[in-house]
């Protein structure tokens, strides 16, 4: 399995990083790198083995569904890189 | 006499409860030691402030186990209105509006904050050179060259090895705790997972980030681990059981213990310090009353590369809330960019190039049609390492032996030479411990032929710390570790 430029294209934009056009074949090089590490895991016998969902064997604990937190706009806005009228600001989504 | 800021905490409780010191005073030594070791870099957001009001009011009164035991936090954990952005450009600016659990917890129990330590991006790193404020300097030198603290948790270590805090805080996805413990020679611990709250730490990867101290011998990690632990219910991975007098579990006495020694722990091209430190470990526990036995571990070698699927699987779903609207960094926009050139820019910007690998690296594992080449077959291999581990317990085995680290401290800047699997070997001892949910503990227990410190591993049951505190409290005292780094900053 290789990674070429046009799949290291495909992985950045799902991860919406930017990457520019002359660094995508030094990228895909470091990912076949990292694959070919990870490619050894092909040769385990996990036949029959569960992938694991919780290290501890522990159910998860329930709770009442209802409101315990809630009433600080201020607060979660302070630290947004723009926020206006209560609001998060972004650059426009819909033309 | 001890200069204060190089006080065990045991021993700063002690004097403190009999009056002899105040925190102030504590607190003041410990400022004034910060102060003078910015050439180490450890900590980059200096609380002096809050730290001196902490200690007025410890003096005050008051009956916590930590009253007014001045400590280091890493940059990973929210700390209410103190900078907290995980060594990340990305995160320049934030200010949390809340207190992790873990770090609340420790100012209930009276400790006092002197500032946020130095780590690598987002943890993600073995040697404190990745992130935004640059590198940590190890306190420990051979020659002239500048060596690695270690990582992730790099600052939190060169702090309690230069004696600027009594302990620190630190986390631990793959090693990010036990391997600059190791790397320092100071001792540090991963408590199992679920045993303390992740709420308010920073995410890596949340099926094996786990929070855990960082101090300068066993009693002071079994104090500070006491007053960290306990269920919250704001972090549902964390485990409603009681948390146990770990302190008054350390007696020393390990006879008849059995002590485990796996074989595939010995990896080619171990050098000749480590493999000897190892067998001497391994006498040390036997002349001190354990059974000592050859166990096998024989998934060992796949440990390594399924951690660099799930842990990249897991930053990258962690790490998509860096988008540039909530909080951290927006990039500078050119006229007439959209939304998706805000994130991509952003992130491109705001991430470092080894946080960026991972979260792609992690995007691609999790993408369709490789989901179950890559992720499924992780998990799969991450239940084997684990049963690996369950066997070797229902053998009746205590705790297993291995060294901390395959090296000792190596060069600052040795690594962006390196490909980046060559950087992720530094995990390959303490890397099963995340990936089963084990108590781990590295103590220090030597030095190599250039006089750097070297830690061996305990690893324990899940949920007894205790009991693994108390086997690396006999290690500790047959090894008599007491070295000390010759200060140069």
């Amino acid at each position: 399995m290789s990674i070429d430029a046009e799949t290291a294209r495909k992985v950045a934009k799902l991860a919406r990083i930017r990457v520019e056009e002359d660094e995508l074949s030094a990228l895909a090089g470091e990912f076949n790198t990292i694959l070919g590490f990870i490619e050894q895991l092909q040769t385990v016998d996990v036949e029959g083995v569960e992938p694991m969902t919780s290290v501890t064997p522990q159910r998860l604990k329930r709770r009442a569904d209802t409101v315990t937190d809630g009433d600080r706009q201020a607060a979660v806005l302070a630290n947004a890189p723009d926020a206006r009228e209560g609001f998060f600001a972004v650059p426009k989504v819909v033309e | 006499m001890t200069a204060l800021n190089e006080m065990t905490i045991a021993a700063a409780r002690d004097a403190l409860g009999r009056g002899e010191i105040t925190s102030v005073e504590l607190t003041e030594a410990c400022l004034a030691a910060v102060e003078g070791a910015d050439a180490l870099g450890a900590f980059v957001h200096k609380t002096p402030d809050r730290a001196l009001e902490q200690a007025r009011a410890a003096d005050a009164g008051g009956a916590g186990a930590l009253r007014g035991i001045p400590l280091g936090i890493k940059d990973l954990f929210c700390t209410s209105g103190v900078a907290s952005q995980a060594a990340s450009r990305i995160l320049e600016g934030f200010r949390p509006a809340y207190e992790s659990t873990v770090t609340r917890k420790l100012w209930e129990a009276g400790a006092v904050m002197l500032g946020k330590l130095n780590m690598d991006e987002f943890a993600m790193g073995s040697s404190t050179e990745t992130g935004v404020y640059g590198a940590t300097v190890n306190p420990w030198r051979a020659g002239d060259t500048a060596l690695t603290a270690g990582g992730s948790s790099g600052g939190s270590a060169a702090a309690v090895a230069a004696d600027l805090c009594l302990g620190a805080m630190g986390t631990d996805t793959g090693g990010s705790i036990r391997q600059p413990a190791a790397l320092t020679g100071i001792t540090g611990m991963k408590p199992t997972y679920g045993r303390c709250s992740r709420w308010g730490i920073v995410a890596f990867a949340s099926s094996l980030d786990q929070a855990g101290p960082m101090a300068r011998d066993v009693r002071d990690c079994a104090i500070l681990l006491g007053a960290m632990a306990g269920h919250d219910p704001l972090d549902s991975t964390s485990v409603d059981m009681a948390v146990p007098d770990f302190e008054a579990a350390l007696t020393g006495d390990i006879r008849g213990k059995t002590i485990g020694i796996p074989r595939e722990y010995r990896v080619d091209g171990m050098p000749e310090a480590i493999d000897a430190l190892w067998s001497r470990g391994r006498e040390m526990l036997a002349d001190a009353g354990a059974r000592v036995v050859d166990v096998s571990l024989p998934h060992t070698a796949h440990a390594l590369p399924a951690y660099y699927v799930i842990a990249p699987a897991e930053a990258s779903s962690n790490l998509a809330r860096y988008d540039g609207v909530r909080y951290g960094r927006r990039a500078a926009l050119d006229q007439g960019d959209g939304i998706t050139e805000m994130y991509e820019k952003t992130r491109a910007e705001g991430f470092g190039p080894e946080v960026r690998r991972r979260i792609m690296i992690g995007t691609y594992v999790l993408s369709a049609g490789f989901y179950d080449a890559y992720y499924n077959r992780a998990r799969r291999v991450r239940t084997l390492i684990k049963r690996d581990f369950e066997e070797v317990f229902a053998q009746g085995v205590d705790a297993i032996l291995t060294p901390t680290t395959p090296s000792a401290a190596f060069p600052l800047g040795s690594v962006a030479h390196a490909d980046p699997v060559e950087m992720y070997l530094n995990d390959v001892f303490t890397v099963t411990v995340n990936l089963a949910g084990l108590p781990g503990i590295s103590v220090p227990a030597g030095q190599d032929a250039a006089g750097l410190p070297l830690g061996l591993q305990l690893i324990g049951r899940p949920f007894e710390e205790g009991d693994l505190l108390n086997t690396a409290y006999a290690l500790e005292r047959a090894a008599g570790f007491v070295a000390k780094p010759a200060r140069w900053w």
